[in-house]
């Protein structure tokens, strides 16, 4: 067994982790084994280490009357859930499942479901999907486009004007702190 | 004498408009905070301002902690990610312990500890350094479970990585810390385990 696997598991065994059959297998290697027994010892050495001898670091006295200071002019922000107001996100979602509801009930009616057994498997014919009906024009008309850039430049505005005030408030605040 | 209050308790009281009571948080964790922080920045300074503003954060957000994990595992997990975001912003080099020869790297990078080697050491000394020798990640999974009472799941949470490689990560900081200190302090490894 690789000297690798042996540390997993002895390391397991001392953390606990292992399982009954694992425990019983490892501690009869550990009675046998004065390779495992060697190897035990030393892990077992590490863990107390770090049991006992591993120290925190401790920051300024000032510490906690700092943090106090800094918190005294605040109060806990509201719970995100409570602001993501659910109505929205159910309006979106239903937005989106009609428009594909509807583009699936467009879709069918366009086709043709009276299929001769021909060459094809599909029990309607593709051919008879006739997407020219369909007026492209009519959608991508340059007063649509238009209306579409016009709204995504607004909204890029409003993006750009509230990532501006965070910044510009966030920065009020770190020379305050400071 | 009154047992200490329990941080739900204590989060129950600063949510109820009795700002003072954050103190108890604040020098119940302060310690592990800071050092958390310390293992990232090795730099006293920056350590306490991140510690300082993750204790600032997990306030401004209290109503967002629900309760699911402990509100240790939660501070541990704002501040890790405060020190991830300094450590992008400051640029400071960060090494994958993927990274070939990022060993060699370190070893060059602390060769000025060889010089403390023949000073006397006492355990806790020697452990102590030997962790200050190791990458931000080993030394803060080491620090979570030995001293911040996490278990793996929590470690897990706090990384943002399953359980399993928590426990992966945790064997191989142990092996790295050993390695370190079979390295550095042959010496005093081999008097502490005579003694």
């Amino acid at each position: 067994m690789q000297m690798q696997q042996m540390e997993e598991q002895i390391w397991n065994y001392i953390d606990g982790t292992a399982s009954q059959q694992e425990v019983s297998f490892i501690e009869g290697m550990i009675a046998a084994d004065m390779e495992w027994q060697k190897k035990y010892r030393e892990l077992l050495e590490v863990n107390q280490l770090l049991k006992t001898d591993l120290e925190l670091e401790q920051p300024s006295l000032r510490f906690s009357k700092n943090v106090m200071e800094q918190i005294s002019s605040l109060q806990p922000a509201r719970a995100t859930v409570q602001y993501i107001n659910k109505n929205i996100i159910r309006g979106i979602a239903a937005f989106f499942v009609l428009t594909i509801v509807g583009f699936l009930l467009y879709s069918f009616t366009q086709i043709s479901w009276s299929s001769t057994a021909g060459a094809s498997p599909l029990p309607f014919e593709l051919n008879n999907l006739n997407l020219d009906k369909f007026d492209f024009s009519k959608l991508m008309s340059s007063t649509w486009i238009n209306v579409v850039l016009m709204v995504n430049v607004v909204l890029g505005l409003m993006l750009l004007d509230s990532y501006l005030r965070r910044k510009k408030k966030s920065s009020a605040h770190n020379s305050v702190s400071h | 004498m009154q047992a200490a209050q329990s941080d739900r308790e204590v989060i129950t009281r600063v949510l109820q408009g009795e700002q003072k009571a954050y103190e108890v948080l604040v020098t119940r964790y302060q310690s592990f905070v800071f050092s958390i922080a310390l293992r990232y920045t090795k730099n006293r300074e920056d350590a306490e301002e991140l510690a300082q503003n993750a204790f600032i954060k997990a306030y401004r957000c209290l109503n967002d902690y629900r309760g699911d994990a402990k509100f240790s595992t939660w501070l541990y997990t704002i501040v890790s990610s405060l020190c991830l975001t300094f450590l992008r912003k400051k640029k400071l080099p960060v090494h994958s312990i993927d990274q070939d020869g990022v060993f060699e790297l370190a070893d060059a990078m602390d060769s000025g500890m060889r010089a403390n080697i023949v000073e006397e050491k006492s355990k806790v000394k020697l452990v102590n350094e030997a962790i200050a020798l190791l990458n931000p990640d080993d030394a803060k999974v080491l620090t979570l479970f030995y001293k911040a009472d996490q278990s793996l799941e929590e470690i897990g949470l706090i990384m943002g990585i399953e359980p399993n490689n928590a426990k992966v990560k945790l064997h191989r900081a142990r092996q790295r810390l050993k390695e370190k200190m079979q390295q550095y302090f042959a010496v005093e490894v081999e008097e502490y385990i005579q003694s």
